[in-house]
């Protein structure tokens, strides 16, 4: 048998009012953004975007409502995901705290945690930031070095994290540090802190300029950084099993296959320019490949809205939507084969131009499609 | 799964798994008949998944016949189970009564008049073992007796009988329904989807299966990240191929004649998922699995050949390909997320 299953999960009827009010507001909203704008999806940040999504009430979706959010269906939270990133709408500020730090407080975090911070992610006004990466653990995470030393009231943190998308802009990171040191058992005594980024001293957030120009991401370093007692996120020494949970959360949505979506819209109003002479043939495979992606993924929000744990599940649909995404630059240069630009260009030559350089990170971030791969090939019964 | 679909289920897996053996395919290839596989599959209501009750069948949907037909692709099954649902499926839609035996389909070049039907299908699946055969012409199903017909034997790639099917001026059942343009291609399209869907499971689990027990350098080849990756692949491939077909058919359940969108996607995503599949599957079973000795073949060569019928990949993806640049770039997304 296979160990991972896909059930056919269609979406209720009545998400189709809340779609069209999100198309709506997002025509008023985005107006005649740029499509190069549009092609960076939940990489574009917009503070004032993402309190009128708050005000709207499609952030913390399927939160509880005492905690700010508005106990709606995982199928709501599916079509609102899926209209903003096919529209391209700029959600990158309240992304994390919306996808994985806000559920991820919701069962491990303390009260006086969920009651201070998460009414304030579900109106758009407070952003987070993964501290997981480290210069000598990436896929390793269990390599994780920076350290909470116990001290007085709380822990005394030293170490680097790195590749820590949008730290410069979030309010707080949610950190996995070492609290304890075992070399024969790694994966014991790392802990999860919030760590507020605005307040604490002794951190340092630098910017890395990604070989596109773009500074999405940063190299954040503590140097006796204190972190109070009650800012500990779950039990200590629990957040090895606290972050797997965690990735199932950011492993399982839609912009795992739609991040190059903007361009094979460009690409088909390029074809349809020319008369739709040609192309129809590749065209007609994305099409394929898109809407079972999709079906995969409602598929997984399915087994969320039934509280089951879609692990294995996300980890397929995002090994197969990297594959989707990365290949959407190079068919539209197949087809095309126009040079891409970064200014100067029309709509699909500069959205080709951010995907192209972009593209090689879909199968990096979130998990590497080798890490991926294991994890199915473990679901699978080799390992 | 309801209850239908586990009753189903547990009654076309259990008995295809125990009567079609390694042997009885290899006696199907070399011409041999399975008679009496056949007339178990008939006696068990199998070819009438898709039939209303009231008809004589056991009034399942679409999303039940894809249990049948993915078991004929993942126990290679060398009958024309498939073909049959379909078959007796279009004569119930037309009303026309539902006969026993074996009933395939004409796809082919016929003409009609007066209730006399002329013309050949290059290609009837079991032509040869064929009670009665269904053609669509000009929105008519016709159900025709095959017992006159000029038969010319071929097979395809998985050895399956192929057969040329010449009939001239045969008496015929024609009767009017409510079907889409090129009904037969569509159709076919979905039936050998759902067939292949089931083969590429079969290939995802005996991959598996051969790599945990096949033991190099000291330890299970499974134990390799070269060989675990390469099985990853392949059952993320299944598993599209197999959501696809299932997407297609409970469209067709619920769209009638406006399912062509999804049939053509379930066809499209089936072949990319061969082409990948196979070559995974028979590199991690090496020599073995190139030998006639071990059965991986029978999957992988009814892979090839389904692949191609009713129509390949790219000829669906040009289809679909031109009606989506024809309905403009900024419906696709309105398009994609209506259906």
């Amino acid at each position: 048998m296979q160990p991972f299953r896909f059930d056919l999960c269609e979406l209720p009827g009545e998400t189709a009012g809340l779609r069209d009010e999100i198309r709506g507001f997002l025509a008023d909203e985005l107006g005649d953004m740029p499509k190069v704008a549009r092609a960076q999806t939940w990489s574009g940040s917009d503070a004032a975007f993402s309190r009128k999504m708050g005000a709207k009430g499609w952030i913390g979706m399927t939160w509880p409502k005492q905690y700010g959010g508005h106990e709606r269906s995982f199928f709501d939270r599916y079509v609102m995901l899926e209209e903003m990133l096919a529209a391209g709408a700029p959600v990158g500020a309240h992304w994390i705290g919306d996808r994985q730090s806000g559920p991820l407080l919701l069962r491990f975090g303390t009260e006086a945690q969920r009651r201070t911070i998460l009414p304030r992610v579900a109106s758009g006004e407070c952003y987070f930031c993964i501290g997981m990466s480290e210069p000598d653990s990436g896929s390793d995470l269990a390599a994780t070095r920076t350290r909470a030393e116990k001290v007085d009231g709380g822990y005394k943190v030293n170490g680097t994290k790195l590749w820590t998308s949008g730290a410069h802009t979030a309010h707080y990171m949610i950190g996995l540090f070492r609290t304890h040191s075992d070399p024969q058992n790694k994966h014991a005594g790392l802990t999860q802190f919030l760590v507020d980024l605005k307040q604490t001293k002794g951190i340092a957030i630098r910017p890395i300029r990604d070989l596109a120009g773009n500074a999405h991401f940063n190299e954040v370093v503590f140097e006796d950084a204190f972190v109070p007692d009650d800012m500990m996120v779950g039990t200590e020494g629990g957040g090895w099993g606290q972050v797997t949970a965690e990735l199932a959360f950011e492993r399982s949505g839609p912009e795992r296959y739609l991040s190059s979506f903007i361009l094979m819209v460009e690409m088909i109003r390029e074809l349809e320019r020319e008369g739709g002479k040609r192309g129809a043939r590749e065209i007609g495979r994305l099409v394929a490949h898109l809407v079972t992606l999709r079906q995969m993924s409602l598929s997984v929000a399915g087994m969320l809205e039934k509280g089951e744990n879609p692990a294995l599940e996300a980890s397929v649909v995002k090994d197969l939507g990297a594959l989707f995404e990365q290949d959407m630059p190079v068919r539209a240069h197949e087809l095309l084969g126009i040079e891409p630009t970064i200014d100067g260009g029309n709509d699909f030559s500069d959205v080709l131009g951010y995907l192209t350089q972009t593209a090689p990170s879909f199968s990096l971030r979130g998990g590497t499609r080798e890490i991926l791969r294991g994890i199915i090939a473990r679901g699978l019964g080799l390992r | 799964m309801n209850e239908l679909q586990t009753i189903l289920s547990d009654s076309v897996n259990g008995l295809l798994s125990e009567r079609v053996t390694g042997a009885l395919v290899r006696h199907a290839e070399e011409g041999e008949w399975p008679a009496a596989l056949w007339n178990e599959i008939e006696a068990n209501g199998l070819t009438r998944v898709v039939v209303p009750e009231k008809q004589g069948g056991a009034g399942g949907t679409w999303a039940d016949a894809a249990i049948v037909l993915k078991a004929v692709g993942e126990h290679v099954a060398p009958i024309p189970l498939a073909e049959a649902v379909l078959a007796n499926w279009l004569l119930a839609k037309a009303g026309i009564g539902v006969p026993d035996g074996v009933t395939t389909l004409l796809d082919g070049d016929f003409t009609l008049a007066e209730g006399r039907i002329s013309g050949t299908a290059p290609r009837v699946p079991w032509g040869r073992n064929a009670d009665n055969g269904v053609a669509l012409i000009e929105g008519a199903v016709v159900l025709v007796p095959l017992d006159g017909a000029a038969i010319e034997p071929a097979i395809n790639v998985a050895r399956e009988p192929r057969d040329a099917v010449t009939l001239k001026d045969v008496s015929v059942t024609a009767k009017r329904a409510e079907l889409p343009e090129d009904a037969m291609r569509l159709y076919g399209a979905l039936i050998r989807a759902c067939q292949m869907a089931g083969a590429l499971g079969y290939l995802s689990m005996q991959s598996v299966r051969y790599a945990n027990e096949r033991t190099q350098f000291g330890r299970p080849i499974g134990k390799f990240q070269a060989i675990q990756q390469q099985l990853a692949v392949l059952s993320t491939q299944a598993a599209a191929a197999g959501l696809a077909a299932a997407h297609a058919c409970a469209q067709l359940d619920k769209r009638g004649p406006d399912a062509g969108f999804e049939i053509a996607i379930a066809k499209i995503r089936a072949d990319d998922a061969s082409s990948i599949a196979t070559a995974i599957a028979h590199q991690v079973h090496g020599a073995i699995g190139f030998t006639y000795e071990h059965g991986l073949h029978f999957a992988t060569r009814r892979l090839w050949s389904w692949r191609a019928e009713f129509g390949a990949g790219a000829e669906w993806a040009e289809r679909l390909g031109r009606e989506t640049i024809a309905r403009g770039a900024d419906a696709l997304w309105p398009h994609v997320t209506a259906r």
